[in-house]
């Protein structure tokens, strides 16, 4: 669950581009754009593609990564639409939509991330349905699935800024996963909420560069699709966000929703290997941060213990490298990790508001 | 300390003295340091312009007919980090118009200023949509019409700028999807395809100008005022010169006494040039002062004429930089310091032991005439030189100088030959009396004459120059502008309404396209337009050299015409083979006037420019014998803006009224140098009158009465005046040759024949003659006052 971002996309494009930083405004109408509803049901391809009368919407890969020498690393592709301004919705050059895209690749000892900006309607960033193919720039996410095959099944998915890069063939090894209540997704006990789908199941085969040096890589990466008109709650100043691969197949998502009173909204889905999604209702889940690092001059809770006692599950996470800060206008941490305890595996961790 | 309140008693004494060495220090520092407060303004506002989104900074990447979105995308989608730009001006009411610039601030490089108010949480939004704010510094915010949303005000940017969305300013352009430019980041990613290999050869990579283009352009205007800011300045110099000379002289026996007594010769030196520092720092503060008021007196004129001649705007309030304060300060310091040098090597060498008689200054200097002719005959050859070989704006300048330095030069001796003519109808001694006293004043009377006649000559020279080109320019302007209405669509639908409804007029004669495109040949900028054949154009078009089917050759594609700046530029004439943009080539069948344009021009056929560019066709010259009738049908068919139907008269006017502006300047700095020149007479003559009481006691003595002396005194001044007032006529006249055939063709690339204006000639000899009376008005005054007993104390003194 990328709740965070409902929120933050609402300023991020406008504080990014304004090169200032913080939450504010988180009141923001969502007046004049499509409303997010509980009876809209998802349907494919078409969902894939754009949805430009909601507010905000984003195509986010993560990826868990071993080099030939079992070193791990971890690979993101993120990219962010917002729409302007309800009354602005022309074409070409006023067609009133900015995108935002940012990549990352962590190893143990470093971490490298980049950020772009594009306006839409113009070709040089934006979402094509058939072909899929997602892109801002020279970064893309493009369908190489088979005619008759979910467009998103097979992707191949390139980044490159100065220092690093990476293309990498992701393969779907299982159904898309629909979150929350058929892909309706509630972000608050006051009912803000988003339409919200996952392919959690890909399998990875390509190659990231650093400093101009190509390493092959192998691993599996997990894509969220998220869109909505309504930010959260204003009380809302952050998010822990988990994505975990159970050893087992099955895949665990987990969000630790932090209130200002202290208080937190903790859902998530427990998904069977077999793609099935079991919504995890607020309470089931029990978070605990272990103790906080200094990061970027803050200080940010790098060691979680993570617990889902219907499932058995008890689970102590620690972070692959403890500087995975996404220094961009809008910062955030966010990074692979690893975890062990009645399971051991790998997995992602996004944390905002620290 | 002593030393030097001993040498500054000297000023108590001679108050004329030190008001003439300030005010002379004072007026030429202030002619010079206004000037170049000018200059600096209008400069710094040009890099200001060039400096808006790193244009100074950042490579560009254009296209012949613009920059595709296609190009756009794909070398974004290739990874390259350009950032597209359309420029455009926004016309207000009231004939003025801004320069507006487009962005897209999501690609725009960080480092490039300009965006800096959109960048902000509370602004972004509706910089980037509905209401879609444009950028601008406040004062020109505020001369936005009330239709625009109130913009965003950036105190930093220049004037006259307003920077939008690239949409908005694509839709106020009316000109949809149209990229002019792509600013290329500083920093590209490693590993990227070639440029080539993604666009073709379509588009071409520029390197940031070195010089903004506004600077290049008006160059010459600002190579034109410095001129006269440096000739001012030198006729200050003069009278700077000629006081401290003076003052040296007189000061010859306290110097001798002081070395007698024992003070050091270093000591003495030392003083005296502290003195001289004092006192060109107080000449440089007035002057600083004055020069001030004198940018800001000027400035509106300034700032109008760029605007007009060159769209480049220029704030309308000084602001000036401390380096400016230092470079005038440091000029007034370094001009005494040349004015003092004869005196201080005089005063260095001069024997301690040396009879304490003071010499006097004026005193037959035949051998220093005779310096000063040979010095005038090698200015006069390196003058000719000069205009044999030399280039370029800077060496007509030059040529003018060596012209006007040797002219002065050679003054005196000219002077004295005239005088030793006249000597020879001399009857009775009397007259014997005051033409050899005239000779013997020359001296120190010479460098007030020289400045005399340097102010006459130039002030016949620009003036004839200025009535030349008004001459010529408003018979040009009335053949160019003949045709009665000039119209203009809002959009190219509205435009060939207007086209079709005029056509379909009995009262309208002709509806002629006015198309043009813009081009660069070897870098400078040019507009090529395409003309319809028609009788306006082969009855009044002004030619000045064309061969006699011109025309028809026009007409059918194969001939062109050059303005005359352009073909100058590239040393092209009819017969000559020109290749717009290397598309059609074509011979050059003849050479037109376009006085006023910066940019070059050429004109072709209608059928050849829409072939080939197709330009938007927007404007049109419509010929009809009823403008008032057609112009009311236009006004009921659409709804016309305020810039979009001109009429012939309005046109006229307009340009006129610029080209009175940009002469207005030169006018103003003409007159004050010829005030300066007057006050040079007057300063060299009050200080002289004091010595000149030992020339005069004898002839009073001898029973010529005082009143008889003064008058006397008058028309000898007035007999040196208007000398050099007629010897400064054939001089102006070669000035003004040199302005107007080296000078404004090099400046402007275009030559206007020379007209005489003798008018002109009398107005000034009165002048000269008037203000050399006026200042010799008050020494003779002072002579017909003086009490008996003065003079009678000449003859006691006597040594």
């Amino acid at each position: 669950m990328r709740a965070k971002f409902l929120a933050m996309l609402l300023l991020i494009l406008p504080a990014a581009l304004a090169q200032a930083q913080g939450y504010g405004g988180l009141g923001t109408s969502a007046k004049g754009f499509d409303e997010v509803r509980p009876e809209r049901r998802l349907s494919f391809p078409a969902d894939h593609a754009q949805h430009p009368g909601f507010r905000i919407e984003w195509w986010y890969v993560t990826a868990n990564l071993q080099a030939a020498d079992g070193s791990a690393m971890g690979v993101q592709w993120t990219l962010f639409r917002q729409a302007l301004s309800p009354e602005a919705r022309g074409t070409g050059w006023a067609a009133g939509q900015a995108w935002m895209g940012h990549a990352a690749v962590t190893t143990v000892t470093e971490h490298r991330f980049a950020e772009a900006f594009a306006r839409g309607g113009i070709g040089q960033a934006g979402v094509t349905e058939d072909p899929f193919e997602a892109f801002i720039n020279d970064w893309s996410m493009r369908s190489t699935a088979p005619t008759g095959q979910d467009p998103l099944s097979d992707l191949r998915l390139v980044a490159r800024a100065d220092d690093f890069g990476y293309d990498l063939s992701l393969r779907a090894e299982g159904p898309l996963v629909l979150q929350g209540n058929e892909g309706y997704s509630v972000k608050s006990p006051q009912g803000q909420a988003s339409h919200y789908y996952s392919q959690p199941f890909y399998t990875l085969t390509g190659s990231v560069t650093l400093d101009g040096a190509a390493i092959p890589v192998t691993g599996t990466a997990w894509l969220d699709r998220e869109w909505s008109s309504q930010p959260l709650t204003g009380s809302q100043t952050g998010w822990d966000w988990f994505a975990l691969n159970l050893p087992d197949g099955a895949r665990l998502m987990a969000y630790n929703l932090r209130d200002a009173d202290g208080g937190a909204y903790t859902p998530g889905t427990y998904i069977h290997p077999d793609g099935r999604p079991e919504p995890l209702a607020d309470g089931a889940l029990i978070l605990t941060e272990l103790d906080r690092e200094t990061v970027a001059g803050r200080e940010i809770p790098l060691r979680w213990r993570l617990a889902l006692p219907a499932k058995g599950i008890d689970l102590t996470t620690a972070p692959l490298n403890a500087q995975s800060y996404m220094q961009v206008a809008f910062p955030y941490w966010e990074g692979p990790i690893e975890f062990t305890g009645t399971h051991e595996g790998v997995g992602y961790l996004e944390m905002t508001g620290y | 300390m002593t030393i030097l309140a001993t040498l500054l008693s000297h000023w108590r004494r001679k108050p004329f003295q030190l008001l003439a060495l300030i005010a002379g220090l004072a007026v030429a520092t202030a002619l010079w340091s206004g000037v170049q407060a000018l200059n600096a303004q209008a400069r710094a506002a040009y890099d200001d312009a060039a400096a808006v989104l790193g244009g100074d900074r950042f490579d560009t990447l254009v296209a012949p007919g613009g920059v595709t979105l296609a190009n756009y995308a794909a070398l974004r989608r290739a990874g390259w980090r350009v950032s597209p730009v359309i420029e455009d001006r926004l016309r207000l009411p009231g004939g003025r118009s801004l320069r507006l610039l487009g962005i897209d601030v999501f690609t725009l490089p960080p480092t490039a200023p300009g965006a800096g108010a959109a960048r902000t949480e509370a602004s972004l939004a509706s910089f980037l949509s509905p209401p879609y704010r444009l950028i601008a510094h406040p004062g020109t915010a505020a001369l936005l019409p009330g239709d625009l949303p109130p913009p965003l005000v950036d105190p930093t940017l220049p004037e006259g700028l307003l920077i939008g969305d690239i949409a908005l300013v694509q839709k106020l352009a009316n000109r949809p999807g149209a990229i002019d430019r792509l600013i290329l980041a500083e920093s590209q990613k490693p590993g990227l395809a070639p440029l080539e290999q993604i666009v073709g050869a379509r588009l071409t990579r520029h390197p940031p100008a070195e010089q903004p283009e506004l600077a290049r352009l008006t160059d010459s205007f600002h190579l034109n005022l410095t001129a006269f800011g440096l000739l001012s300045f030198v006729v200050g110099l003069f009278i700077v010169h000629a006081t401290i000379g003076l003052a040296f002289e007189q000061r010859r026996a306290m110097a001798r006494t002081l070395l007698a007594i024992g003070v050091s010769r270093r000591a003495l030196m030392l003083t005296v040039l502290a003195e001289l520092l004092v006192l060109a720092a107080i000449g440089a503060a007035l002057g600083m002062a004055l020069g001030y008021l004198l940018a800001a007196a000027l400035l509106e004129d300034v700032t109008a004429t760029l605007r007009g001649l060159y769209g480049a705007e220029v704030p309308g309030t000084l602001s000036l930089s401390p380096l400016w304060w230092l470079a005038g300060g440091a000029m007034a310091l370094f001009g005494t310091l040349v004015a003092a040098l004869s005196g201080l090597w005089k005063l260095s060498r001069m024997p301690v032991l040396a009879t304490a008689q003071p010499v006097a200054w004026h005193g037959v200097e035949r051998r220093q005439f005779r310096v000063q002719t040979v010095l005038a005959a090698l200015l006069a050859l390196g003058g000719l030189g000069t205009a044999l070989w030399g280039q370029g704006l800077v060496a007509g300048f030059a040529l003018m100088g060596a012209v006007l330095m040797a002219a002065a030069l050679i003054l005196p001796t000219l002077l004295a030959l005239a005088l030793r003519a006249a000597r020879r109808f001399a009857t009775g001694p009397l007259s014997e009396w005051f033409l050899a006293e005239a000779r013997a004043q020359m001296g120190g009377l010479s460098l007030a004459l020289m400045a005399l006649l340097l102010a006459l000559a130039v002030n016949i020279g620009v003036g004839s120059m200025v009535s030349s080109f008004r001459l010529t320019f408003l018979g040009w302007l009335d053949q160019r502008l003949a045709s009665d209405l000039y119209l203009r669509g809002e959009d190219a639908a509205q435009a060939a309404a207007m086209e079709s409804m005029l056509q379909a007029r009995a009262d309208v004669d002709a509806v002629l396209p006015v198309q043009h495109v813009d081009l660069a040949h070897e870098g400078f900028p040019y507009e090529l337009y395409g003309i319809r054949d028609n009788a306006m154009y082969r009855d009044s078009w002004p030619l000045l050299n064309a061969a006699p089917d011109a025309w028809d050759r026009v007409a059918d594609g194969s001939g062109i015409l050059l303005s005359e700046q352009f073909a100058r530029r590239f040393s092209l004439g009819p017969g000559d083979r020109f290749a717009p943009a290397g598309m059609v080539s074509a011979e050059v069948v003849g050479i037109y006037p376009d006085y006023g344009n910066p940019t070059g021009q050429a004109i072709t056929s209608e059928a050849t420019l829409n072939r080939y560019w197709s330009p938007e066709r927007l404007r049109f010259a419509v010929r009809t014998g009823a403008p008032d009738d057609v112009r009311a049908a236009l006004e009921a068919s659409f709804a016309l803006g305020p810039e979009q139907l001109v009429d012939q008269a309005a046109l006229k006017a307009f340009s006129r009224q610029i080209f009175e502006r940009t002469f207005t300047v030169t006018l103003a700095l003409n007159v004050l140098t010829f005030a300066v020149a007057g006050l040079a007479l007057l300063t060299s003559l009050l200080t002289l009158a004091d010595m000149r009481l030992p020339q005069l006691a004898p002839l009073w003595a001898m029973g010529l009465t005082r009143a008889r002396l003064a008058r006397l005194e008058l028309a000898r001044a007035l007999m040196l005046a208007l000398i050099t007032a007629f010897l400064a006529i054939p001089l102006g006249l070669l000035v003004s040759w040199i302005l107007l055939a080296v000078v404004n063709v090099e400046a402007f690339g275009w030559r206007i024949p020379q007209a005489l204006f003798p008018g002109q000639w009398l107005s000034l000899l009165a002048l000269a003659v008037l203000s050399a009376g006026l200042a010799a008005a008050l020494p003779a005054l002072r002579l017909r006052r003086v009490a008996p007993a003065v003079l009678l104390r000449i003859f006691s003194d006597a040594r």
